[in-house]
């Protein structure tokens, strides 16, 4: 670190308990002025608690913060905000009726005569959009943006409010691989300007690509802190998890048995004109013991596709095509029926389809399987049995921590899959639908829920794999198929696909 | 505010159930250990909040110019005081009982029923129709077929909406008030036109048969308690088994907690929400077995008081839970007697004083946000908690 220049920000010695719990206890942290400073941890390591610290969230308990070498104590975000720090959460404080540019007005207008001074507001925005090549469609309503420019959006209010550090929150969790790299060369370009900015992560390969430094958050200390040049992903993901991780598991080849799981045929669902909310002509076959991944970018058909396959009888789901689900027809069945012949589902909204937030992870650990000769009879739930079955499941499984009477919605995302994983499991299912399985999960927790998907391959089910991560695709799929625009526009064998040229598939090549 | 300032300071200020809707992960842990405390809050909160809102009410009794301490004995005495005086703090009650219990169920599923009113209505109107059509059927079959009818009719009342809000998508809010007026309206028809009472000139139904009358008791000197209270009471215990211990109660709260969750789980969530109403109709439907078996002896247009608005009170102060419903059905039952004798025993009060204090009441248990703050506050005062030795530092660069 060049001497006499302050850092950006610094954290000295910062604490910050709730209750019995140390969220952080004693981080140490400096940022170079004009860098990209990467911060990861897994869920729970204390990295978004030391930012909602930095950016007056919530209040130390001990410790220092110093930003531009000046000592700062904050009441409040607004004070942050005062003193140049801006913060993306991974959530976007966006209103969704309104136009792009009220947005980034909002709480900030500029008045003149008593009225919002639009135009004036409007000559900076585009001066800004220009130096940093942000372009908006500034009277467009928000939520008729794609979530990309949405945070566009949300990176121009902290520019338009003279913002010289930004934070920016799990900012990829949401982009396509393409929006992700769009994002980094805005960042870049803001680096180039003398911005500073914070990423906080749990993705390795974004800090890889794009951070100067990089520093590893776990237990709520610093456990490791080095230029990003000097490390790589392997170090890092052992830093955030404490011991030797393996990233990519090696999976034996698949022993499929010759009775389909699943078999689709001519799919076709039928959306709102010029919408790529559709389906069309889809055929595959997913046999017993084999892993059939969907590879595309998101929105391309791969949620509809999953819906359309669980429930028939909804009329937005309303197809086309036949669809046969272990040997049995299932068009018009209701959804309890389909899942009763052996069906698991991990779905792609965790929080939104998978958990019911505010119910104890016994209660979870129960949806969906309510109805099974194992836990009711007679429409009388069997309270003993459930109790024994999810405290089994949650330390089988290594939901963490252990207890079935919290809540869901306060585990971490990894242990709140963990615990979809466990509930879904324990059908012993013959076909598995898998969309997204680790999305917004953890280094340690993937390769967990890896490990399991294999397991049931190998223990004879057929398996879904939907998802957006190609890393994942790539690892697990016996078989890939490319999605695009609602079809199945390519077809690949395990090991036959290189990364760039299924990227290349998935953008339409 | 002077009252349990200390008694809120069991730890951080956080809303057990606003936090599952943020994404506070990192404090996984912290919420962890707090989890034992709000089961002590859970309990105690409406307690104090009820004992405040009375307080603000003797207040409010003190600027109309009575002395609060005479109030307050007054309320008291007419309440518990006699035989009678509970009888009537009982007979009150029953029908919130139901109500409450209806609004419940219904809210658990993630429905507002806000139509218990016209449910009741109608269940009453049934309960009469049958008595008074068939006026010579025996003792027990009577009362029972009376009692089913009403069940029945109410549940009708409640599956409209529920059938509407699950299949049509129109919201059940809007339909449960409609049905309301529908249901006023069709009840003063039938008790004018169709079954009107000849030897009165009041707008109410013939009489229903002897064989229909329930017991009332003795011990409470001529108020018209009836075998309608412990119906009620089984009502409660019967929800709490359904809603804790059956699939199908798992499955209205799965829906109440989540439509989403519970759909892709393979639940039906329309299928639910048609029961569910159906369910809180019935509920309501059931106040007709008090009015009419154990008391009027026929639908009088206008009997109730707006039980079906009360129980969304009452719901609200027992926080859903039927334990919580009938405690605070007999406290709104207690007030709605002890203010009619205030109408008599003092010179500036009227029995309308009762909704004050039932609007205070319910002022405070809902001012969840202040007592958050002013224990968040009372902590900032306090000054932060030394954290102990800094642990072993980072690793800086």
């Amino acid at each position: 670190m060049t001497p006499g220049v302050a850092p950006a920000v610094e954290l000295r010695e910062l604490s910050k308990r709730f209750g019995e719990v140390a969220a952080n206890a004693g981080v140490n942290l400096r940022v170079r002025a004009g860098t990209i400073h990467g911060v990861i941890g897994e869920n729970g390591a204390g990295k978004s608690t030391a930012m909602k610290l930095l950016y007056g969230m919530l209040r130390p308990d001990s410790g220092e913060i110093l930003v531009e070498g000046i000592p700062c104590v904050w009441s409040s975000p607004a004070e942050a905000i005062a003193r140049g720090i801006g913060m993306v959460h991974q959530h976007f404080m966006l209103a969704g009726p309104y136009t792009a540019l009220d947005n980034i007005l909002l709480g900030a207008e500029p008045v003149r005569r008593g009225m919002v001074d639009r135009r004036a507001a409007r000559l900076k925005l585009d001066a800004l959009a220009r130096q940093y090549g942000l372009p908006v469609d500034w009277d467009r309503p928000i939520e008729e943006l794609p979530v990309g420019v949405q945070q566009r959006v949300e990176i121009l209010k902290l520019l338009y409010r003279d913002a010289r550090i930004l934070i920016l929150d799990e900012p990829t969790a949401v982009l396509t691989p393409q929006e992700t790299n769009g994002l980094f060369e805005n960042l870049k370009k803001l680096r180039g300007e003398g911005k500073t900015v914070l990423l906080v992560t749990h993705k390795l390969r974004d800090v890889m690509a794009f951070t100067d430094h990089v520093t590893v958050f776990r237990a709520g200390r610093v456990a490791g802190d080095m230029p990003t040049s000097q490390t790589n992903p392997q170090e890092l993901a052992n830093l955030m998890v404490g011991r030797k991780v393996i990233l990519n598991i090696q999976v034996p080849p698949a022993q499929p048995r010759p009775e389909s799981a699943l078999e689709i045929s001519g799919l076709t669902l039928a959306g709102a004109a010029g919408s790529r909310h559709r389906l069309a002509g889809i055929s595959l076959r997913v046999k017993r013991g084999e892993i059939v991944g969907i590879a595309g970018v998101e929105g391309n058909g791969q949620s509809e596709l999953v819906q359309a396959i669980l429930h028939p009888r909804d009329p937005r789901c309303r197809t086309s095509g036949a669809v046969n689900v272990l040997g049995r027809e299932v068009s018009g069945w209701a959804a309890a029926r389909i899942r009763a012949l052996g069906v698991a589902v991990i779905p792609e909204d965790r929080l939104h389809e998978g958990l019911l937030p505010e119910r104890p992870v016994r209660e979870n650990f129960l949806l969906g399987l309510q109805r099974t000769a194992e836990f009711s009879r007679a429409g009388v739930l069997n309270s003993r049995r459930l109790a024994d079955a999810a405290t089994a499941a949650v330390s089988e499984y290594d939901v963490r921590p252990p207890d079935v009477d919290l809540c869901a919605g306060h585990l971490s995302g990894g242990n709140q899959q963990k615990l979809i994983v466990a509930r879904e499991f324990h059908r012993r299912p013959s076909l598995l639908i898998a969309a997204q399985p680790t999305r917004g999960v953890d280094v340690g927790a993937i390769e967990f829920i890896h490990q399991r998907i294999v397991r049931a391959r190998d223990e004879g089910a057929g398996v879904l794999l939907v998802s957006s991560e190609l890393d994942e695709v790539l690892a697990l799929s016996d078989r890939i198929m490319v999605m695009y625009e609602g079809r199945i526009t390519a077809e690949f064998a395990r090991g036959a696909a290189s990364e760039q040229e299924l990227g290349l598939r998935m953008g339409g090549a | 505010m002077a009252f349990g300032e200390d008694a809120l300071d069991w730890g951080p200020a956080f809303d057990e159930d606003a936090s599952a809707r943020r994404p506070y992960l990192e404090l996984a842990i912290g919420y962890r250990l707090l989890a034992i405390f709000p089961a002590v809050r859970r309990i105690l909160q409406p307690i104090l909040a009820v004992a405040a809102g009375l307080g603000l009410g003797l207040a409010a009794t003190a600027i109309a110019g009575e002395n609060p301490w005479h109030v307050l004995v007054i309320l008291a005495r007419g309440a518990f005081g006699s035989g009678y005086g509970l009888g009537m703090t009982l007979f009150y009650s029953t029908p919130l009982i139901f109500t409450g219990l209806s609004v419940a169920v219904a809210f658990q599923a993630g429905l507002f029923n806000i139509g218990a009113e016209g449910q009741l209505t109608l269940g009453a109107l049934a309960a009469a129709a049958v008595g008074a059509v068939w006026p010579g059927l025996p003792w027990p079959l009577a009362p029972v077929l009376a009692g089913v009818a009403a069940l029945a009719a109410g549940m009708l009342w409640g599956a409209i909406p529920g059938w509407l809000r699950a299949r049509r998508g129109s919201h059940e809010v809007i339909n449960t008030i409609m049905l309301n007026f529908i249901a006023a309206g069709l009840a003063s028809y039938v008790a004018l036109y169709v079954l009107s009472n000849p030897d009165s000139q009041n707008p109410e139904t013939r009489p229903i048969g002897a064989g229909y009358c329930i017991s009332q008791y003795a011990v409470f000197g001529g108020a018209p308690v009836s075998a309608a209270l412990p119906l009620a009471l089984l009502a409660a215990v019967a929800v709490w088994l359904l809603m804790s211990r059956t699939v199908l109660g798992f499955e209205m709260r799965a829906v109440g907690q989540s439509e989403a969750a519970a759909r892709a789980a393979g639940i039906d969530p329309g299928r639910i929400q048609i029961l569910a109403l159906a369910l809180a109709g019935g509920l309501a439907g059931l106040v007709g077995v008090g009015e009419v078996l154990g008391n009027a002896q026929k639908f009088k247009v206008g009997f109730s008081p707006e039980y079906g608005f009360m129980g969304i009170a009452v719901a609200l102060l027992g926080r859903n839970q039927p334990a919580g419903v009938v405690a605070a059905a007999m406290l709104f039952g207690a007030l709605h007697k002890g203010a009619a004798d205030l109408d008599m025993e003092t010179e500036h009060l009227t029995r309308e004083v009762s909704m004050i204090f039932q609007a205070l009441i319910i002022l405070s248990v809902s001012a969840e946000g202040v007592w958050n703050w002013m224990s968040a506050r009372r902590r900032a005062v306090k000054g932060v908690k030394p954290v102990g030795a800094p642990l072993e530092p980072g690793v800086a660069s």
